[in-house]
């Protein structure tokens, strides 16, 4: 191409009209640096045929939150992520960043980005070309992108070498750049791992989607995958929307987690909070490892539990007859050789016999059913240091502090009371 | 372009293909039931103004042997699919589960036939059925498609997908490499075969070029042959009654097409990729 | 059972090479010694019934590229080929894109493109050619009623092979369909997803960028196939035009020397040709396309 020295003025002009046709395709969304943005998701429902899969969904995530969607899969965590995203349309409901709402944006217009179970990516283009592609689709008008057409528009080779050096700037910060010449196929799960989420931060967007992107790891790089996943987050200050039916996960990498099942949403609240203060039976066992335990119980004439051996008295406002559940985690139960002498402070104590035994190594799990035949088997873990010797068979002691204990009504919904020990008649 | 329009322009296109691809059938079969002086009009409209009836194909089956043709047709399709999956599941077996010195030799040799036509070949082979004085017969007809590159090759694929543990615990169990084969592995494969089935019968249904080479009778004559003797026979302007015949040739096709159309597609679509 | 794993390796490969014998050699008689005698009588002038020959050495193959109505049938074959195999793959992959997304319809046009598949082309040959008829035919009718005049497609020499290329795509259309459907369902939903993030809905820029791309085994496959149809092509000249008007094709020539006129000798030789330049042909595009070619 012929260049010759234009004067002052035209250079300015000529300058001035790049600016402008490089930016026409940007003006349509707001184009920040990634600083997160705010997602409302209000009242989402969508429904495939004859199946539901979302009702009513809500969720308010804050600017640069790591919110994880936990569920069992066809939850509809996957379906909900698609239509925060722009690829399926909600029957009813509205999605809006930034309090704006993003309905009728084709996907591209929301300034999201997504990083897939199966990376998806591109497998005809080499891994430079797979991270440029957002870029050379947002910054290049389409009459410029078309093949024969690039040469004619001015300007065209100043883009293309900015969006190289974005390019490389990400694959720089993911240790990716030895593999920009190669092609999907020749990589590591681990690396399309890496490539996925280049092509993902290349676009800075305000909002990350990501769905299940560790699943097809091993376990070992997994780990490691979470770890920089973590601090890519805190790097960034993005807003995360994460999906997965893996607890660990969602418990060590997010600010918040919403407890997802048959396409509600049970409960949105830090890891902590689930753990400790599950708004409902579903959520209390679908969180921890091994289960919660959970032992029914019958409501007597005075608003009280009782178990025989020990009684809970608590002013419970349900009537007689009614069925609740306590629910107690395995490591909030004590064990002991005699019922006098336990490590911890305990409010009721139990015998029971041991029926199933799992050695872990610094600790065992085992099962036991209470010695007075009640049909109800409780996890327990003890140390292996403090028990050398255990078998299936084995009288022992169990002892826990009832304020430990959860209770649910029998819609499974929590009770928030104070459980205090009764004298048993 | 807004997706209702889009939807609109996408089902006007495959509509006019839809028709061309059907306008040779109904001219086909409408020309077969107009009368003669209707054909002669040369309208454009396929429909008969009066009714004229099925005389066009009663004519057919008087002046040829249509059922004699189909039931050439039937045997020599019969025959060849017989005698390629004997050949072909043993052979595929062993290139896929019992390595040999020269596996690999048969192997190429079975991919560089894949090019040769019977059109090549049928010279030769011509000459050869004539010095055995074998022509005009059935096992003439047959005999070049006996061995089929195509089933031992899907064959093969399929093979070796199946997992030689249970082979192992058969052999253990005392059964022979014989019964393994047919009583185990064959039936897994059993959509593939039914694929191949179905592509073999098709393809050598509407076969011409080796039957014309190596019949001449009239009564051995497989369908295509047929219609062709038939044409020729008509030579002129009887196009009622050449629609008819080619109506009537066409229809056994099109029947097993509609009935086994999975498996048809299952079949095309399988040997193409590897 | 210690003998049955002792002497496996031995007996199951003499067992291997019984079960393929038959293979190995039907693979002989039918191919490998027709293509000796093939080389064999191509050297010769060899006919039909006669008591003696000669070998002539290379006179056949000489002969062959002065002989004009052999050179006529490979210009034939090549238009005929130029025609049906860009033709074949445009229509073949339109149609499959057009029904590809569809769900209700699906079955109807799978159906409809596929019925001239499976038909015999000698019988469908016939109804062109009524089809085509200058003064009986629909094509005909319809261009006279637009004003045009009638055209003979199968007498004119001009317009006979393209006439016959019509056929043969008329028929091929469907095959090329069912494979690329094939091929489209083999590409990822979450590929067009990510597509549909990056900027690319359904359109021109993804069948561009993402489609067509990762289409190209399938395009291969079907360039191949469609190649080596077309240049067999024969039922529909021997059906509508037995040669006339100039429309030899190679195999049709081969066929008149062969058993029309018990060349052998020179048949043999054409044969020989013709099956060099199939070897060619699918040996060439398949190194060609195998660089393009983006394996997933």
């Amino acid at each position: 191409m012929i260049t010759f020295p234009l004067p002052a003025r035209w250079q300015m002009v000529r300058g001035t009209v790049i600016e402008i046709t490089h930016s026409l395709p940007t003006m349509f969304y707001s184009h920040k640096k990634s600083m997160g943005s705010s997602l409302r998701i209000s009242g989402i429902s969508k429904t495939f045929g004859q199946h539901q899969v979302l009702t009513n969904v809500s969720l308010q995530v804050e600017p640069g939150e790591f919110v994880t969607l936990l569920g069992a899969s066809g939850c509809g965590k996957s379906t909900l992520l698609r239509i925060i995203a722009g690829l399926i349309p909600a029957d009813e409901g509205d999605v809006a960043l930034d309090q704006q709402s993003v309905a009728g944006l084709k996907p591209s217009q929301r300034n999201i980005a997504m990083v897939f179970q199966n990376y998806a990516l591109y497998p005809h283009m080499s891994v430079r070309d797979n991270i440029a592609t957002p870029l050379l689709m947002s910054r290049l008008g389409f009459w410029a992108r078309q093949p024969m057409l690039r040469r004619l528009w001015p300007g065209h080779r100043a883009i293309l070498q900015s969006i190289d050096e974005m390019v490389c700037a990400v694959a720089k910060g993911l240790q990716i750049e030895a593999l920009l010449g190669r092609k999907p196929g020749e990589l590591s799960g681990g690396q399309r791992q890496r490539v996925a989420l280049a092509r993902a931060m290349v676009r800075s967007p305000a909002v990350f989607l990501m769905d299940e992107p560790l699943s097809n790891l091993d376990a070992k790089l997994r780990v490691q995958v979470r770890e920089e996943l973590s601090q890519l987050h805190k790097r960034l200050g993005a807003t995360f929307l994460y999906v997965t039916h893996d607890q660990i996960e969602a418990l060590t990498l997010s600010d918040r987690v919403a407890v997802m099942d048959h396409g509600r949403v049970l409960q949105c609240d830090t890891p902590k909070n689930l753990y400790q203060k599950p708004a409902n039976l579903t959520v209390a066992k679908f969180i921890g490892t091994p289960q919660i335990n959970c032992w029914a119980m019958q409501v007597d004439a005075m608003g009280r539990l009782n178990q025989g051996e020990w009684l809970l008295q608590g002013k419970l406002p349900l009537p007689a007859g009614s069925k609740v559940t306590l629910a107690l985690r395995p490591e909030q139960i004590h064990a002991s050789h005699n019922p006098s002498h336990f490590d911890q402070e305990v409010d009721v104590r139990i015998k029971v016999k041991l029926t199933r035994l799992e050695n872990h190594g610094p600790e065992w799990i085992f099962w036991a059913q209470p010695m007075t035949g009640e049909a109800v088997t409780l996890t327990v873990r003890a140390s292996t240091q403090s028990w050398p010797q255990l078998a299936v068979g084995d009288p022992v002691w169990l002892g826990w502090m009832l304020q430990d204990c959860l209770l649910f009504d029998p819609q499974g919904q929590r009770l928030d009371l104070e459980l205090t020990p009764g004298s048993p008649h | 372009m807004k997706p209702k329009a889009a939807a609109f322009l996408s089902h006007s296109l495959l509509l006019c293909g839809a028709l061309f691809m059907l306008l040779p059938f109904v001219w086909m079969f409408f020309t077969a039931i107009k009368a003669p002086s209707e054909i002669f009009e040369a309208s454009m409209w396929p429909w008969p103004r009066t009714w004229f009836g099925f005389a066009h194909f009663q004519e057919v089956l008087k002046s040829a042997p249509m059922g004699r043709f189909m039931l050439n047709g039937v045997v020599v399709c019969a025959g060849i699919l017989c005698v390629q999956l004997l050949v072909a599941i043993p052979a595929a077996y062993a290139l896929a589960k019992l390595p040999f010195k020269g596996s690999e030799w048969l192997f190429l040799g079975i991919l560089a036939a894949l090019s040769v036509p019977i059109q090549v070949t049928a010279l030769p082979l011509y000459m050869g059925l004539s010095w055995a004085g074998g022509l005009n017969t059935y096992f003439a007809q047959m005999a070049p498609f006996f061995l089929s590159m195509f089933a031992i090759f899907l064959l093969r694929q399929h093979f070796k997908t199946y997992p030689d543990e249970i082979i192992q615990a058969a052999r253990i169990d005392g059964l022979t490499e014989w019964e393994i084969m047919w009583r185990l592995v064959a039936p897994a494969a059993r959509p593939a075969l039914a694929a191949f089935a179905v592509f073999s019968v098709v393809a050598h249904w509407n076969d011409l070029y080796w039957p014309m080479v190596v019949i001449s009778a009239t009564e051995l004559a497989p369908p295509p042959l047929g219609m062709l003797l038939f044409a020729t026979a008509e030579s002129g302007a009887n196009y009622g009654a050449l629609m008819a015949g080619a109506s009537l040739i066409s229809l056994p096709m099109v029947i097993v097409f509609l009935l086994a159309r999975k498996q048809f597609i299952q079949g095309i679509t399988m040997t193409g990729f590897r | 059972m210690p003998n049955a794993q002792l002497s496996k390796p031995l007996s199951t490969a003499w067992l291997g090479i019984g079960m393929a014998a038959p293979a190995g050699l039907l693979l002989i008689i039918l191919y490998a010694l027709p293509l000796i005698s093939l080389l064999v009588l191509s050297l010769t002038n060899y006919e039909l019934g006669a008591l003696d020959f000669q070998w002539t050495g290379t006179q056949n193959f000489q002969r062959a590229w002065a002989d004009p109505v052999f050179v006529r049938s490979l210009k034939n074959t090549l238009l005929y080929m130029l025609i049906v195999i860009p033709g074949g793959v445009f229509f073949g992959l339109l149609v499959a894109l057009l029904i590809h997304p569809r769900i209700r319809s699906r079955s109807f046009y799978e159906v409809i493109y596929f019925l001239p598949v499976t038909s015999s082309l000698i019988a469908m040959a016939t109804v062109w050619q009524f089809l085509l008829h200058p003064k009986l035919g629909f094509v005909n009718a319809a261009l006279k009623a637009m004003g045009f005049a009638e055209i003979a497609f199968i007498s004119d020499p001009g317009w006979v092979i393209p006439s016959l290329a019509l056929i043969g795509l008329w028929q091929m259309i469907g095959f090329n369909m069912i494979i690329y459907l094939a091929g489209l369902s083999q590409i990822p939903a979450e590929i067009y997803e990510a597509a549909a993030i990056d900027g690319m809905g359904a359109g021109w820029e993804r069948f561009l960028r993402i489609t067509w791309p990762m289409l190209t085994p399938t395009t291969l496959f079907v360039v191949i196939t469609t190649s080596i149809s077309a240049f067999k092509v024969f039922d529909t000249v021997l059906a509508l035009t037995q040669g006339k008007s100039e429309s030899e094709v190679i195999l049709y020539a081969i066929y008149l020397e062969g058993f029309q006129y018990f060349k052998m000798g020179y048949a043999a030789a054409l044969t020989l040709i013709f099956l060099a330049l199939i070897v060619v042909a699918s040996s060439l595009q398949l190194l060609k396309w195998d660089k393009k070619v983006h394996y997933a």
